[in-house]
């Protein structure tokens, strides 16, 4: 065997060296297709239920080194939708989402803590319409086989980022209160 | 010119006035709401509307419902003599099949309108507090399909109503039967 056609390896080989060094922390990959982020707002006591259609993620996340997790969430605010043609028009306008300035939210961890069985809390920081709020998100861990779900809910308050600005401000028509439910299909992650 | 005679005119009970007069009122409102609120565009005045009218609706459903058994419990004075002697037979017929046909419709116009709500994913939650049943799921398609009866249906029963306003003051105005005395309040 010639020396050069060795080298013709090498980018394959550091490639596999570095997966494997960095495979523990950085292993973990959405499945955006078994994946939602549904938000629930009340119009004048009735529950109205939307969802983003796009998302991404970078996870890394290791059960046993918690202090080294580091989960960062892209949300496509274009996305979302109510399901009726009409109002889904209006979410992208300024006093909604404002997507022509602010076209992502996003989520920053800070902190995950442990409480046992399965069961964390995830501290960050909450990105949308360019204002940040810190938030604390339990999240519930379940593993079958190589897939992992991740579930949870918390509660935003839209007013503090101007979602439903101006004549939408009303809080007896539109709840300032948000339900955020989430479900993350994950694979490759350590076993709990 | 036969109500001569010296015998009181039979009148509705008064829960049945009230209720005639207050459900008249309460469909007239609602007709012209829902034509307003239909054009709209997407406002908190809309979405203002759209829930009162639900509630309204609701209310108006209830009413109807204790109209009905008071009505099966309660019969209506009879039509006066002179009027029924010189009422063809098709008038008669008319004036069974209109009255009959309002009724159902008090039920089905506002019935159809909480299954659209329902179908297209907005629950009716009656004053703001209290979530109603939804009696069909929410599902797109079914509410396309509704959503035209709704409309379709408070015409009809608003051409009822027309057609029975202006059978009855026909009868008390160009007939000069004793009609009305029978249904309108404070009257002896």
């Amino acid at each position: 065997m010639q020396i050069t056609s060795l080298f013709r390896f090498v980018p394959f080989i550091c490639t596999a060296i570095l997966s494997t060094l960095f495979l523990p922390a950085m292993a973990q990959q959405l499945v955006p297709a078994q994946s939602e982020i549904i938000f629930v707002s009340k119009q004048m006591g009735v529950p109205v239920e939307g969802h983003f259609q796009k998302f991404s993620a970078k996870i890394a996340f290791n059960p046993n080194k918690l202090d080294q997790a580091n989960l960062a969430f892209t949300v496509d605010m274009s996305s979302a939708t109510l399901g009726v043609k009409e109002t889904d028009a209006e979410l992208p306008k300024a006093d909604w989402f404002n997507t022509a300035k602010f076209a992502q939210a996003t989520f920053q961890s800070t902190t995950v803590k442990s409480l046992g069985a399965g069961k964390y809390e995830v501290a960050g920081k909450l990105t949308i319409k360019g204002t940040a709020q810190a938030v604390t998100v339990p999240v519930t861990l379940t593993q079958s086989g190589v897939n992992t779900t991740a579930t949870g809910a918390f509660t935003l308050k839209r007013l503090a980022f101007k979602i439903g600005d101006n004549e939408w401000s009303d809080t007896s028509m539109v709840a300032d209160e948000v339900q955020v439910k989430f479900k993350f299909a994950l694979t490759g992650m350590a076993k709990l | 010119m036969s109500s001569e005679t010296a015998l009181p005119i039979a009148r509705y009970t008064l829960p049945a006035i009230a209720m005639h007069w207050l459900l008249a009122l309460a469909l007239f409102g609602m007709f012209g709401m829902g034509l307003y609120m239909v054009d709209l565009p997407i406002s908190p005045l809309r979405l203002k509307l759209y829930n009162w009218h639900k509630w309204a609706g609701t209310t108006v459903l209830t009413l109807s419902l204790l109209r009905l058994f008071w009505r099966l419990s309660h019969r209506p004075p009879a039509l006066p003599d002179s009027l029924l002697q010189s009422m063809p037979s098709w008038q008669r017929l008319a004036h069974h099949v209109t009255h009959h046909a309002l009724y159902a419709l008090f039920f089905i116009v506002p019935l159809v309108g909480w299954a659209y709500s329902s179908a297209a994913g907005f629950p009716i939650v009656l004053f703001g507090v209290l979530p109603l049943p939804d009696f069909v799921s929410a599902d797109k398609a079914l509410a396309e399909l509704i959503k035209p009866w709704h409309e379709i249906s408070a015409f009809a029963m608003m051409g009822l109503v027309l057609l029975h306003v202006s059978a009855a003051l026909k009868h008390q105005w160009i007939n000069k039967h004793p009609l009305l005395q029978r249904i309108l309040p404070g009257t002896k």
